[in-house]
C-alpha cells in the first residue's frame, strides 16, 4: 500500500514541478494558464489520492476509513473547483481586454465584435 | 516514510517560492492572481503532509478541506472583482 503511496506522491510533485515550471517559463498569460490549470490540478488530486491510500496502510478501522475518505473528497473536490476558478480568471482577464499574446502582433480576434453586436 | 514526507514537502516549498516569483514580478495583473492560487494548491497538499508528520492527520484534513474551499471562493472573488476593475 505504502508503494503505491510513494508512486502517487511523487507523480503529484512531478506535475506541480511541470506546472511551476511552465507558470514561469511561458510568455503570455494565457499559455500560462495552460500549465497551471492542468499541472495544478492533476498533482493536487494525485497526491491526495496517495495520502489516502497511505492513511489506509494503519489499518481498515472506522477513523481511517472516515480520514481517507476526507481526502478523496477534498481531491474531488479540488478536482471540479480549479477548473472552475482558472475558467472566471480567464473570463475576467479578456473581459479586461488582455488580448492574447501573437507573434506578429495581431490581435487573434478583433473583440468586442463590431459588426452584430451579439452577446 | 516520516523522511519521504519531509522531503516531499521541501519540495513543496520550492515550487511555492518558485511560483511566488510571478506573483510578485507578474507583468500583468492576472499573473499575481494565479500566482496566489497556485501557491494555495501547494498549502493544500503541505497542510495533509504535516498532518501527517504531526500524527494528528484527523485535525489536518478539516483544516486542508476548509482551505480549499477557501482558495476556490477566494479565486472566484478576485475573477469577479478585477472583470470590471479592468486593471491592465
Amino acid at each position: 500500500m505504502s508503494i503505491a503511496a510513494i508512486l502517487l506522491l511523487s507523480a503529484g510533485t512531478f506535475f506541480f514541478a511541470t506546472g511551476v515550471i511552465g507558470f514561469l517559463r511561458f510568455p503570455d498569460f494565457y499559455s500560462r494558464m495552460h500549465a497551471t490549470g492542468k499541472g495544478d490540478t492533476l498533482g493536487a488530486v494525485l497526491m491526495l489520492a496517495g495520502l489516502a491510500l497511505y492513511n489506509l496502510d494503519g489499518g481498515f478501522s472506522l477513523g481511517n476509513l472516515l480520514v481517507s475518505m476526507k481526502l478523496l473528497f477534498i481531491g474531488v473536490f479540488w478536482f471540479l473547483a480549479n477548473p472552475t476558478a482558472t475558467h472566471a480568471i480567464l473570463r475576467a482577464a479578456f473581459d479586461s481586454g488582455l488580448m492574447p499574446w501573437t507573434k506578429d502582433g495581431k490581435p487573434v480576434i478583433e473583440w468586442p465584435p463590431k459588426s452584430q453586436e451579439d452577446t | 516514510m516520516e523522511s519521504f514526507f519531509l522531503a516531499i514537502g521541501l519540495i513543496l516549498g520550492l515550487l511555492i517560492l518558485l511560483s511566488l516569483y510571478r506573483g510578485v514580478f507578474g507583468p500583468t495583473l492576472f499573473d499575481r492572481i494565479i500566482g496566489v492560487g497556485f501557491v494555495g494548491s501547494k498549502t493544500l497538499v503541505l497542510l495533509v503532509l504535516m498532518g501527517f508528520m504531526y500524527g494528528r492527520i484527523d485535525m489536518f484534513v478539516d483544516i486542508s478541506l476548509a482551505y480549499s474551499i477557501l482558495i476556490f471562493i477566494g479565486t472566484l472573488v478576485f475573477a469577479k472583482y478585477f472583470k470590471s476593475k479592468g486593471a491592465m
